[in-house]
């Protein structure tokens, strides 16, 4: 347990010493706060608290990239084999990138919860303690997928590679860059096989419509969020490498694919049931339409 | 029999088609240094991996302190320390820090600042692990093997690739660790390495073990004599010299004599003797130890740096 606390400290501390980490985690997710909250929300309070939903979405699933890639970069410099020697295990090794990233991430959320508030005026910032949790669990989920590719990937360059073959429809079909309600019906319907269109859907239910932790559809998110980290850290660990040169047995690969499993289960549920896409357009529609009485006195 | 704190027996390690080790038995014992010797590829790093719990055997039986490697990892790594050959420590993760960081995964620690001062690296305890030099990286990794005080040190080619006045350096933090009664398994494919640190040594060549003792062992055991070389103010035939007493056999090259000498005092002396009858006289001596040079080239017919 002492050694995952130590390790995680020094991932802190060596990530802060990196200028890479500035621009993903800070300049990146800054960027994007003012693009939706300054052009496409046009300042205006209720569409930037309507638009911090995907706003928080992108920066919580950008802990995809960061440590658990610097993971393979651990494993190519033989700087894994060194903890090897020690009784350090690889759950630790692992755990320590999800906690890292964790307390790395949530200052640049905090941060803009902060500029919504005294930049754009957002006065309501609807149920925190469920936004708070989708957050946390949000973030453990997928830097345990950065985590899984890790295992996967033998080099740093096919690390980038997948990556970003995984973080392009991740962001752009799930509502966190488009919003669902406004993407064509077909590909609402793939989205709704991504983790990340739930991550973004119930941040927003939290955030706009102060969705209550108890209620079924964050519960549904929730679940299905745990599932799939649980699962994603598990392999991860089965398969985590500390040599160079070991390679990953092709097997593990159709293992790896099997981790999808939840969201493909909840991605057929809802493509019956039309749940989320119901949810999303209601939200979409109340942002779009005439200020309301209710609205006005905000 | 002292004791023995390492055992291996009939080691086999295969990399797919590659017998990377082929039956490899010896045992060390506490207190002792002791070296694998032989050319790149010969098996060394593979056994002592294994002994590390790095890598699982194919076959054979391997003890550490007692504890199997691959059954008790857990309980084995906080009794070793190693300074891996092929390994590295993040860029921006500082000496200091690296040191305490090490340390705090073990039940029993050495303080950091000893370890830093011993290893002449206080200076560069705020340096950046990207900044410090191959000598300073070497040294750092000897003192991390050291922070949890282990009961077995294992260096893989603690000075390759180093310069010739940081490998004596590193001789240096080596002997002192020997006269601590460090248990230290070493592996070198520097013969002066190996003849002048380690208390015993096995020859390794093809992933076998062909040849173990103590360095004057091994020396005595092969059949290189000393050779005494010599020049002469007058020519003198290589018959007449090699039915001196205490020499067994001699030539000539480029006007110098070889004398394969079985006990050199005696060849020297009735050597002199012999030139003051003559009348000649003595120009150049040399006496030339066999090395474990010589011992590897006899066993397998190559020199160690091929």
């Amino acid at each position: 347990m002492t050694n995952f606390l130590t390790l995680t400290r020094m991932r802190i501390q060596l990530t802060l010493r990196n200028k890479m980490f500035l621009f993903f985690s800070v300049i990146m997710p800054f960027g994007f706060f003012f693009l939706y909250a300054g052009v496409f929300a046009k300042g205006n309070p209720v569409g930037v608290r309507y638009l911090l939903g995907p706003i928080v979405a992108l920066t919580v699933m950008g802990s995809f990239w960061g440590l658990s890639a610097a993971l393979v970069m651990f494993r190519e410099q033989g700087i894994l084999r060194r903890f090897h020697v020690t009784p350090v295990t690889s759950s630790d090794m692992l755990a320590s990138s999800v906690v890292a990233n964790f307390v790395l991430t949530l200052p640049t959320i905090i941060v803009e919860f902060f500029f919504a508030a005294a930049l754009f005026h957002v006065r309501q910032f609807g149920n925190l303690p469920t936004t708070f949790v989708l957050i946390a669990f949000g973030t453990m989920s997928f830097a345990s997928l950065g985590l899984v590719v890790a295992s996967v990937t033998n080099t740093m360059q096919e690390t980038q590679v997948i990556n970003q073959l995984i973080w392009l429809p991740l962001i752009f079909l799930s509502g966190a860059t488009i919003p669902l309600a406004g993407l064509p019906h077909v590909v609402q319907r793939v989205g709704l096989f991504l983790p990340a269109t739930y991550l973004v859907t119930e941040l927003q239910d939290a955030i706009y419509q102060s969705a209550a932790i108890w209620s079924r559809d964050v519960l549904i998110a929730l679940a299905s969020l745990i599932l799939w980290a649980s699962l994603t850290f598990f392999l991860s660990a089965q398969l985590f490498r500390w040599e160079p040169e070991s390679k990953i047995p092709r097997r593990a690969k159709l293992l790896v694919a099997a981790t999808a499993l939840p969201f493909i289960l909840l991605g057929i549920w809802e493509n019956s049931s039309s749940r989320t896409l119901a949810k999303a357009q209601a939200m979409s529609d109340s942002v779009n339409a005439p200020a309301t009485p209710a609205d006005r006195s905000k | 029999m002292t004791n023995s704190i390492l055992q291996v027996e009939n080691l086999v390690k295969h990399y797919g088609s590659v017998q990377a080790v082929r039956g490899v038995t010896f045992d060390v014992k506490e207190g002792e240094v002791f070296g694998l010797l032989g050319p790149n590829g010969a098996g060394k790093t593979s056994t002592v991996e294994i002994l590390e719990g790095l890598r699982a055997p194919d076959s054979g039986r391997v003890s550490v302190c007692g504890l199997d490697p691959q059954k008790e990892p857990g309980k084995l790594k906080h009794e070793i320390g190693a300074a891996l050959q092929s390994t590295s420590l993040p860029e921006k993760l500082r000496v200091m820090e690296a040191l305490k960081l090490f340390s705090s995964f073990y039940k029993r620690h050495r303080d950091p600042e000893e370890l830093l001062k011993r290893f002449g690296l206080e200076e560069k305890r705020n340096s950046f692990y990207g900044q410090l030099s191959g000598g300073q990286k070497q040294r750092l990794a000897l003192a991390m093997a050291l922070v949890n005080n282990p009961q077995v040190l294992f260096f893989d080619e603690p000075t390759s690739g180093l310069d010739p006045q940081v490998r004596r350096e590193i001789y240096d933090i080596v002997e002192e660790l020997k006269r601590e009664k460090k248990t230290i398994v070493m592996t070198t494919h520097y013969i002066e390495e190996a003849e002048r640190l380690c208390d015993r040594v096995a020859i390794i060549d093809h992933g076998q073990v062909i040849a173990l003792g103590s360095p004057r062992e091994l020396k005595e055991r092969s059949g290189n004599k000393t050779r005494v070389e010599v020049r002469l103010h007058q020519p003198d035939s290589p018959d007449v010299l090699k039915n001196l007493e205490g020499v067994t056999d001699c030539r000539e090259l480029n006007g110098t004599y070889i004398l394969q000498a079985q006990r050199p005092p005696q060849a020297i002396v009735s050597l002199v003797k012999h030139l003051e009858i003559q009348g000649n006289e003595l120009l150049g001596l040399e006496i030339l130890t066999p090395s474990l040079e010589d011992v590897f080239i006899e066993l397998t017919g190559r020199r160690l740096r091929d």
